[in-house]
């Protein structure tokens, strides 16, 4: 008899379970931690209060990303500078305490490694395909990009990994996003998540672990990848995966902490073995046609309020569902558009290019192509370049990338989570208009009252040169 | 964590769909290391907004609250249970939650129950006239108007709730299970 045909996901559950609950909920073995300042310091405190112990500090890697200021971190002589805001450096030193207490392997702040947590994980080979990886962010999803079955949890997750390398999880729901075709001219890996998310909704995918499948993912990069699984979350799913292939093995050889030598030869042979089964079941499939996808921007304060740039902000009376439409002319307001008036008119004064979407060497290259021999628009206010990692920036300043920026107007800064979250110094204004290469457009998310239109580098880049919603196709020729 | 078997209160008829867990804290608050006081924080921009719910003194210390479609969504910041909590809220009732949320919701205390959307909007209009019954036991939502709707949850966190049990200290006494699975795979 022929075994039954599994899902990738199946297969990185299967060889995870410890034991199962008699409900059918299952203990995990978690193989990576990666821990940040902010999600963690209560999880130790847990620790340090029962008198636990870190099972497996080998296995985890602390890394210090959303606190951050992304100015200057050390003075001439190479000492880091200290950090203005007390609460900010509070947690930061509480992090570094309690890595020190616990022996658990960090990134130092002012380490060229150091950087956004979902930038530093693929980057060091950290992330392996096949295992099970977790981290109190919900944008962990990123790492599923290789073959990671990765997930965000809350504090009280990070402690029991942290005391037991384990997780009780319910079985997932499995869901199949394919994407078959090319992706047009100027059209990119964010353009597809955020055109998935309009399609399926915020909540489309919860309960399920989706699974990016077809010929437009085999055709794209690992960068690529990372874009789409990162904002799986976005849509609802708290893991997207890709099954590992000849790129995902070509991105991490080599890496720091990746196998080596005939460990290497091991590892990928058992890669392989992890893609879907012919005839393997998804309980719910969604196709896309990659030619439908045209550069997207949202217009409201849900990632699902998306629309291609050549279209109108939407009249809330066009949707269906009375609750959807009480949202869109709440979501109008606080964004000051009106009804039907023109994306492409929409005027920006704020460009923030960076975050653990797209702050990769890819996405600071299609930014930069864009940019190149072009001045930011006199009504830009700022305009930030944040790399998401000091590897990221030292391979961007080594291609003159950052004098591209620079030259334009742009600030080219160190590596952290930046304007994403409004956490930092780095925040856009009361009422001032955002395009931004981050994940959501939610209210005040990049500081109070902030407007945050979500879009790809390519398209924020259009956005800082022209000083409004750009279509990127109309800037350059194909 | 304590045991909670029943609910009984006012219910905050917030009503509101995609409510993300960075309008119930937002990230300014996030850079303390305790997790304790966090609900003068909560719907810090929601409260802006004139003739809000959570400023009508009806709902002062009320135990429940009650939203529209994927509540909890975005990130995964515990905080936003923490918020609640100190709010005094205990349990949730929604459509439908994201799935951290609703882990990060019952591993404080808090119950994340999920109902039908007519029988959701039901409640938010009952909301404003009387109190609210969440029994877990029974996994029943009444009203003194006779409302009663049943809901399903799953049977491992309803039990956990019920007897308000130490998560870490259970899957420690698996504790074999985990060092032969180590040694199995070689990890």
């Amino acid at each position: 008899m022929s075994p039954v045909p599994r899902t990738l996901y199946e297969k990185i559950w299967d060889a995870h379970v410890v034991t199962r609950g008699e409900d059918g909920t299952c203990l995990l073995y978690v193989d990576r931690h990666l821990v940040h300042e902010v999600t963690s310091p209560q999880a130790f405190e847990g620790l340090r209060a029962a008198g636990r112990r870190v099972r497996r500090p080998d296995l985890t890697l602390a890394v210090a990303d959303h606190n951050l200021p992304t100015t200057r971190r050390v003075d001439e002589k190479g000492r880091r500078l200290p950090i203005d805001d007390p609460e900010s450096a509070g947690q930061l030193a509480a992090l570094e305490a309690n890595v020190a207490e616990f022996g658990i392997p960090s990134i130092e702040a002012i380490a060229p490694e150091q950087g956004i947590v979902h930038v530093v994980g693929p980057e060091q080979g950290f992330t392996l395909p096949g295992t099970i990886l977790v981290c109190g962010d919900s944008h962990t999803a990123a790492h599923g990009a290789l073959g990671a079955l990765a997930f965000g949890i809350g504090t009280s997750e990070v402690e029991h990994v942290l005391a037991t390398q384990t997780l009780w999880m319910p079985r997932s729901r499995t869901m199949e996003v394919r994407v078959d075709g090319r992706l047009g001219f100027g059209v990119s890996a964010k353009d597809l998540i955020l055109f998935l998310i309009g399609r399926i909704g915020t909540a489309g995918g919860t309960g399920h672990v989706v699974e990016y499948r077809g010929d437009t993912f085999a055709d794209m990069s690992v960068e690529g990848r990372l874009t789409v699984a990162n904002m799986t979350i976005e849509a609802g799913a708290r893991s997207g995966l890709f099954a590992p292939d000849e790129a995902t093995f070509a991105y991490l050889k080599g890496r720091p902490m990746a196998p080596r030598g005939e460990a290497w030869d091991r590892a990928v042979a058992g890669w392989r073995g992890l893609a879907t089964d012919e005839g393997a079941h998804f309980d719910r499939s969604v196709r896309i046609d990659a030619s439908e996808v045209a550069p997207t921007v949202t217009w409201g304060t849900s990632p699902e309020d998306v629309a291609p740039i050549t279209g109108k902000v939407p009249e809330p009376d066009s949707f269906a569902d009375p609750a959807r439409r009480a949202a869109a002319r709440k979501a109008l307001d606080y964004m000051g558009l009106v009804p039907g008036q023109r994306l492409q008119d929409v005027a920006v004064e704020h460009i923030f290019i960076g975050s653990c979407t797209n702050s990769r060497i890819e996405d600071l290259r299609a930014a930069a192509e864009i940019v190149r021999g072009r001045r930011i628009d006199a009504r830009i206010k700022q305009a930030l370049v944040v790399p998401g990692s000091g590897l990221v920036k030292r391979q961007a300043e080594a291609e003159g990338l950052d004098r591209i920026f620079t030259e334009a107007g742009f600030d080219w800064r160190e590596p952290g989570c930046s304007a994403c979250l409004g956490m930092n110094p780095d925040k856009v204004p009361p009422q001032g208009r955002c395009a931004s290469t981050s994940n959501r457009n939610f209210v005040g998310r990049q500081g109070p009252g902030a407007r945050t239109h979500l879009v790809s580098p390519a398209m924020a880049a259009a956005a800082a040169v022209t000083g409004r919603l750009a279509d990127v196709r109309e800037l350059v020729k194909p | 964590m304590k045991a909670l078997k029943r609910i009984h209160g006012r219910a905050i008829p917030f009503g509101r769909r995609n409510v993300d867990t960075d309008l119930i804290i937002a990230a300014s608050h996030l850079k303390t290391v305790r997790r304790a006081g966090l609900g003068r924080h909560a719907f810090a921009a929601a409260r802006a907004e004139r003739g809000n719910v959570f400023d009508d003194p009806a709902f002062a210390g009320a135990p429940i609250l009650i939203a529209g479609e994927n509540f909890g969504c975005g990130s995964s910041r515990e905080h936003a249970a923490w918020a609640l909590a100190d709010m005094g809220i205990e349990a949730v009732i929604a459509p439908s939650f994201s799935d951290i949320f609703a882990g990060n919701a019952f591993r404080n205390g808090i119950a994340a129950i999920v109902l039908p959307r007519h029988a959701v909007d039901r409640l938010l209009d009952a909301a404003w006239r009387c109190p609210l019954t969440v029994d877990l036991e029974e996994m029943i939502v009444s009203s003194p108007l006779g409302h009663r709707f049943v809901f399903a949850m799953d049977p491992f966190r309803r039990r956990c709730l019920l007897e308000g049990c130490d998560e870490i200290a259970l899957t420690l006494s698996h504790e074999e299970a985990i060092r032969a699975y180590e040694e199995r795979t070689g990890t």
